[in-house]
């Protein structure tokens, strides 16, 4: 009797514990779900600020020409291009803005700079946050117990998304942001 | 409580901004200070400025002198061994139950937790809480063994955080080697207010010239080594020119001649306020350290004052000082380097005038209403666009209900 009570208790206790750890596993995917959400919304706000900058002509024509141009091909992009793409608008942005002085340009296209930069900064945010959360969820799934009993469940397992993001650097010191 | 405004869907300020309704968590005694508490002192009144409504909650000891209108207290702390000193916590079913509580009756739209491995109440929300949670890591010691997170329940704690900044490139990494992931980098915050402007202190900065120096002065790479050599080479042909030198520690004065060495003036720790009034006392302010500096709170304080500076050119400083423009730089090391950028600026007022604008126009984007900027980016990134549901009471229902018994008086 106190055999089959004993063995009871082990599997409920047992019971709990798994539950826990499906809880956790479910809280990781969805703190992906959550990130990569706010990391698309980040991308598509940097692409729109970018071509509103270029569509006024700032900060001069030939490189409006080339911001639009791939602002247009990153808004575009489809899932296998799209961390290369979106790369290659960073390199377009700090070509374009890096140590430009912020002085001698019109209130308007000063205003639409400062969203561009500030959009650059939630992309680095964005990004941070969302490889954060898939490499939290990755080890917790390496976990042999995890694996086993396929506590995941049918979840896909989630991508770390790579590109270069380090923000334009407009004259130093007045960009107004505090990213290095 | 912090809070009074009714809670309801999107809200908005005066200023056009969306308002959040924010919780900070710090884990050490409110009354104690330190730097975690001035941190998070300093941007709960920048948020609330910027049109946020805050709500700190933090053990609080001693009850009697007026606390902040923001602040709610977690209950008495307990002093504990921690992290190589003793910090005054709040932990245990007591603590817990305030905790859910706050939580409960805060409807937050972000939790903001501080050092969220401290077992104190930032540990405890972190197990409360469900919902969007942002935590600030700023302890830098290599071998914290709070952030060794071997244990399943604080890793379950942690894994719940979605977003992780840290307050310097130390504490960085300190956290990517304990736990993995990443952070982002937002540095600690310049009050630029309160260092803008003091008197000197008495008798400074004198008739023949001074220079100051800030801070352990027993720490080889904090460089007041390299400066006393180039002091005792200025001074033979100033007769007048005096050295302040302010901070704790014991100073090695054997490298200056000893009929200088009066005109070196130590004047020990200061308190906070004596502090500010050093940055104002001298007519040029060095920065001579030798490097294993991530940010340089030093010179930002001193930029903040308006104090025309000469500092090594380490990257951290070249940085900070715009490469150059908002302070002279000088070869990190080299005495006879420092001596002339030194001698310079002593020789043009005018000069020094410059540089002190160029350092509190530069200090800007160290300020308390940037770096704020730049964490309500972060709680914006976190909340995306449909900032459903808010801070929940949730999560360690097991754990909080082997707690419970505290709850309620």
């Amino acid at each position: 009797m106190a055999v089959v009570a004993g063995a009871l208790l082990v599997l409920v206790l047992l019971g709990f514990y798994l539950s826990w750890r499906a809880t956790r596993l479910d809280r990781l995917h969805h703190r992906v779900e959550t990130a990569w959400a706010a990391l698309d919304a980040a991308l598509l706000r940097r692409a729109a600020a970018v071509l509103d900058l270029a569509a006024s002509g700032g900060p001069d024509p030939a490189s409006a020409r080339t911001l639009a141009e791939v602002a247009g091909r990153a808004s575009r992009a489809g899932e296998g291009e799209r961390e290369l793409v979106e790369s290659a608008l960073s390199v377009a942005l700090r070509d374009a803005l890096d140590g430009r002085p912020v002085e001698g340009v019109g209130e308007d296209t000063r205003a639409r700079r400062e969203e561009v930069l500030r959009a650059a900064r939630g992309v680095h945010l964005a990004r941070v946050f969302h490889n954060d959360a898939v490499s939290d969820t990755r080890r917790a799934r390496r976990s042999r117990l995890v694996r086993l009993l396929r506590l995941a469940g049918t979840a896909a397992l989630p991508d770390y998304f790579e590109m270069d993001d380090r923000a334009p650097h407009p004259s130093p010191g007045r960009s107004g942001t505090t990213s290095r | 409580m912090g809070l009074s405004t009714a809670g309801g869907t999107t809200r908005t300020s005066p200023a056009g901004i969306d308002t959040l309704r924010v919780g900070l968590v710090c884990p050490y005694s409110w009354d104690v200070p330190g730097g975690v508490q001035q941190h998070i002192g300093d941007l709960a009144e920048t948020l609330i400025a910027m049109g946020h409504e805050v709500s700190v909650l933090a053990p609080v000891g001693d009850t009697d002198h007026e606390p902040p209108p923001y602040l709610v207290p977690a209950g008495r702390p307990v002093p504990v061994p921690y992290n190589g000193s003793v910090a005054r916590i709040g932990f245990g079913p007591r603590s817990a139950s305030r905790v859910r509580r706050w939580i409960a009756e805060g409807r937050f739209d972000v939790l903001h937790i501080h050092e969220p491995a401290a077992p104190s109440v930032s540990l405890l929300s972190c197990w409360a809480a469900d919902g969007p949670i942002v935590a600030t890591f700023h302890t830098s010691n290599p071998r914290s063994r709070a952030m060794t997170a071997g244990s399943t329940a604080l890793r379950s704690a942690l894994e719940k955080i979605n977003a992780r900044v840290a307050v310097s490139e130390a504490a960085r990494r300190t956290l990517v080697e304990h736990l993995g992931g990443d952070a982002v980098l937002i540095p600690n915050g310049v009050s630029v207010r309160r260092f803008a402007h003091a008197e000197p202190l008495p008798g400074w900065p004198g008739e023949g010239g001074s220079i100051g120096f800030l801070g352990r002065l027993d720490e080889p790479r904090k460089g007041l080594g390299v400066l006393l050599e180039a002091f005792s080479r200025l001074a033979r042909g100033r007769p007048g020119l005096r050295l302040l030198v302010a901070g704790p520690g014991r100073a090695d004065l054997s490298g200056v001649p000893d009929d200088l060495r009066e005109r070196v003036v130590l004047l020990g720790r200061l308190d906070e306020a004596d502090k500010v009034r050093a940055y104002h006392s001298a007519d040029v302010f060095c920065a001579p350290n030798l490097g294993g500096e991530s940010f340089g709170i030093v010179l930002t304080e001193a930029m903040s004052a308006g104090a025309a500076i000469v500092a090594s050119d380490i990257p951290a400083f070249g940085a900070v000082l715009d490469g150059g423009r908002a302070g002279e730089l000088f070869r990190a090391g080299d005495p006879d380097h420092l001596a002339d950028r030194a001698a310079a600026l002593l020789d043009d007022p005018r000069r020094r005038d410059r540089l002190s604008r160029a350092a509190r126009d530069a200090v800007r984007a160290y300020d308390w209403e940037s770096v704020a900027a730049d964490i309500a980016h972060v709680y914006e990134t976190v909340l995306g666009r449909e900032r459903s549901g808010g801070v929940r009471t949730g999560g360690g229902r097991w754990a909080s209900a082997l707690l419970r018994r505290g709850e309620r008086p």
